[in-house]
């Protein structure tokens, strides 16, 4: 046993193993990460492409590129991509990267697990688009049932693809369920001695926190896709009324997963702003705690408002008050968040560097989005909102200008730590600008389409939507090809050449125990426990 | 920073080829199920996949232990390893959930608007008139579409033995455990292969009952939506049971050749907790789906 031991020691001075098996059987939570962000960066285009051919098609009324069909399929993979393989993979790279280093660990508790929970996701997502490229090629239908898949359209209704559909979904919750539990025992088991949960970064903090809304309800998706299994092959009728079940059954299911998901989707990137803005206001946060608490909070509500996804379905009365009311009553943490935000920034000396840019733009278009969710909690209001633009343009602000915006802020800030060079800032600034605007010319004339009227997940549509519509699009556009510069930005920082080395501090107002570590950070982070004092 | 595999402060494994063999086997697996249920007959792939998932077990269950006989593990390993098994029993208590939440949906809500309740009186009148809002579901709305069970399922009988079984296998594996702080291997080897024999007898009991539902009550999966909660959650179960057996049965042969010892056996640590998570389970089963 100590031969083994010996052994270890050789080859773990920052030697790195090489070749393809460092990546296939990495146990490095840095490695993993990177893997991650690039399935995630690359998943990013692929939905990027989806979303594009779903505004190409809605520049102008009338039926121009797709068939409604395959229009049905790109809304579907549009969704599911972007969900399961863009933000959640991301911030579980962010998380891969970042946990250990954070709290003084020299990688995450159960690293080959880590691994597992990785490759299980091109396994899953190539099941998925190997569905859609069989649609392109003719031979049937990818799943046209929206990224929801409400029964009776994804049970009786639903194409062959379904089954592949069902089995991908089994995977990403596997792998999702696996990360999870591994960002608990890390952060429970690896916190270096004095790092109590108290003086944990927010962004440890979200996820954590994140992490348990996971193993919560990852497997209740499980179950919801096994259920529609069987109602498809072997003759159960849990979506059927005619065997005594019931298609709303399956809404309430998925709703029970899909709320907190919501919140999967947007915590860890509260986290990141929170590391992100007392940096750059050189202060440290305001109200450290209430933020702790008001994520907590968040995650407690978010198990208690699924309904509000189902107003028209035809509940109870009283059902639909008491979602309505939880729902409002999240707006309460949410808005201490905000508050803590701006106060931290209140006489701060700021500066406005990339990721600080993306940070702000959070702020205010998060706060947006998240006033247009107050809007569709009101049950009245939501019957007209319902399946309405409205509601794409508020989970689009969420989303995008948010979760996805988090991301961006997260990879500027942190990629001088992990490649040692600092990202070329002209260009951070150009892909900001370019971006913030264009989210906006996308998604803002979304809320005017859906108050009119304008129906989701159609491919045609009225002439007196045409205006918006082409508006919409033209932003479209320019938002996807601006990620082009980002592309570009990362490859040239990673490559080094005419960069400045970054410092391991890399920023003036950086605290925390990930800029104590050189850049780029040392293959294994923590060797020997830092002290927290 | 020296080395990182620095055994009094830090563990961490080499690099290991078992998370892409899990995933070939996986997609193996769901690739053969799929193409078996779209043809009607059992697809090569399936088996294969089957195969390499057993395979996946030994060899990376079997690299774990190696590392641990080999004494490479502090005690933030075993508590890393704690922690994981005890979420990941939280995790199937939501799976669980899911199909529990169905059912109470399904007794409560679904069943009772399809006989008119609330203001569904004329979903009752128009759409299924003949239907009647009770609980075990004998008439299903379309009987046409759907066998109904000629009866429901009793409590009695051998559900209530089941019950019986499983809790005394709780207690054994707690004897057991017991034994095995003791340093009395000889009777932990006994009270271990006691609760297997259990666990197989649970199993063929419930073999047994579902022969008893598909010859004589005429309860099948096909039967609606008391067929359909009745099966997938007493199934499911059953199928964690021949899981919990089958980690049973390693852990008896591990014990036979003395792997465990008082201050080390997480492994049978956590088997015993996922048997007692098998049995809280069944007593929901036996409450919400047998007795009430």
């Amino acid at each position: 046993m100590s031969a083994v031991i010996e052994e270890h020691h050789g080859e773990h001075h920052d030697h790195k193993p090489t070749g393809i098996g460092r990546w296939l059987f990495s146990t490095n939570h840095k490695d993993i990460g990177t893997m991650y962000l690039w399935f995630s960066f690359t998943m990013l285009f692929v939905g990027g492409a989806l979303a594009l051919v779903i505004r190409a098609e809605l520049f102008e009324p009338g039926l121009q590129f797709v068939e409604p069909e395959l229009f049905n399929q790109m809304t579907t993979l549009h969704g599911l991509i972007m969900v399961f393989g863009v933000i959640m993979p991301a911030f579980v790279g962010l998380a891969n990267w970042m946990v250990p280093m954070m709290i003084g660990a020299p990688d995450m508790a159960l690293p080959r697990m880590n691994n597992w929970s990785f490759w299980l996701l091109p396994g899953a997502f190539g099941l998925l688009i190997a569905s859609l490229v069989m649609s392109l090629m003719g031979m049937g239908s990818a799943p046209n049932f929206g990224w929801t898949f409400y029964a009776p359209l994804s049970t009786t209704y639903g194409p062959a693809s379904t089954d592949f559909f069902i089995f991908s979904v089994h995977m990403m919750g596997i792998s999702s369920i696996m990360g999870a539990i591994n960002i608990i025992a890390t952060i429970i088991n690896m916190r270096a001695p004095g790092m109590t949960y108290m003086k944990m970064p927010i962004f440890v903090w979200t996820w954590f926190i994140t992490a348990y809304l996971l193993i919560a309800v990852m497997p209740v998706l499980a179950g919801v896709v096994t259920m529609m299994l069987f109602d498809r092959h072997f003759g159960t009728s849990f979506f059927n009324a005619a065997g005594g079940g019931d298609p709303v059954l399956f809404q309430h299911v998925f709703w029970f997963f899909g709320h907190p998901e919501v919140y999967i989707m947007i915590l860890p990137s509260f986290g990141i702003i929170s590391q992100v803005v007392p940096t750059f206001s050189r202060k440290k946060i305001f109200g450290y705690s209430s933020m702790v608490y008001a994520t907590s909070s968040i995650a407690f509500l978010s198990f208690i408002v699924w309904a509000h996804h189902m107003f028209t379905t035809g509940m109870p009365v009283a059902t639909e008050l008491f979602f309505m009311y939880a729902t409002m009553l999240i707006a309460v943490p949410t808005g201490v968040k905000v508050f803590n935000w701006v106060s931290t920034m209140w006489r701060g000396s700021l500066s406005f560097e990339t990721p600080m840019l993306f940070a702000i733009a959070f702020i205010f278009l998060f706060t947006i989005g998240g006033f247009t969710g107050l809007m569709l909690s009101i049950v009245p209001a939501d019957f007209q909102y319902q399946d309405t633009y409205f509601v794409v343009a508020h989970f689009h602000y969420v989303l995008v200008s948010g979760a996805l915006f988090g991301i961006f802020a997260a990879v500027y800030f942190w990629l001088p730590k992990w490649t040692g060079n600092m990202y070329d800032e002209k260009l951070g600034k150009l892909h900001f600008w370019l971006s913030t605007i264009s989210v906006n010319i996308l998604f803002f004339p979304m809320h005017f389409l859906g108050l009119a009227g304008m129906p989701r997940r159609i491919p045609d549509y009225n002439l007196q939507f045409a205006e918006f519509n082409a508006l919409a699009s033209v932003g479209a556009f320019i938002f996807g090809f601006t990620q082009l510069i980002l592309l570009y930005n990362i490859v040239k920082t990673i490559r080094g050449r005419n960069t400045v080395k970054a410092t391991g501090k890399v920023w003036e107002g950086s605290e925390g125990l990930e800029w104590t570590l050189p850049s780029p950070a040392p293959f294994h982070s923590f060797s020997t426990p830092p002290v927290v004092k | 920073m020296s080395s990182t595999t620095n055994r009094d402060v830090y563990f961490i494994p080499e690099p290991s080829k078992w998370p892409v063999v899990g995933t070939i086997a996986l997609l193996t697996t769901v690739i053969g199920a799929v193409n078996s249920i779209h043809s009607g007959s059992i697809s090569l792939m399936l088996p294969i996949g089957i195969l390499l998932i057993a395979y996946l077990f030994f060899g990376w269950f079997g690299t774990v232990i190696n590392e641990s006989m080999a004494d490479n593990y502090n005690p933030q390993v075993d508590k890393s390893f704690r922690i994981g098994m005890l979420w990941f029993i939280f995790s199937e208590v939501m799976f669980f959930a899911a199909f529990f939440g169905a059912l109470f949906y399904a007794r409560t809500i679904a069943v009772q608007w399809l006989g008119g309740a609330g203001n569904n009186a004329m979903t009752h009148e128009l759409l299924w008139p003949t239907f009647d809002a009770i609980w075990p579901v004998l008439t299903n709305p379309d009987n046409t579409k759907f066998v109904a069970p000629k009866e429901a399922m009793e409590a009695t009988g051998l559900p209530a033995i089941n019950t019986a079984i499983l809790l005394s296998s709780s207690v054994t594996i707690t004897i057991a455990h017991h034994a095995l702080r003791a340093r009395h291997n000889n009777k932990l080897v006994l009270w271990l292969a006691a609760t297997v024999v259990l666990g197989v007898c649970f199993l063929i009991l419930q073999a047994e009952e579902y022969i008893h539902a598909y010859n004589e009550l005429g309860l099948t999966l096909n039967s609606g939506i008391y067929g359909s909660t009745f099966f997938m959650l007493t199934g499911f179960h059953g199928f964690h049971v021949t899981m919990g057996t089958t980690m049973l049965i390693i852990m008896l042969i591990r014990s036979m050749k003395n792997h465990f010892t008082p201050e080390k056996h997480f492994a049978f640590e956590a088997v015993a907790w996922y048997w007692h998570f098998v049995d809280v389970v069944w007593l929901g089963l036996f409450i919400f789906v047998y007795w009430l």
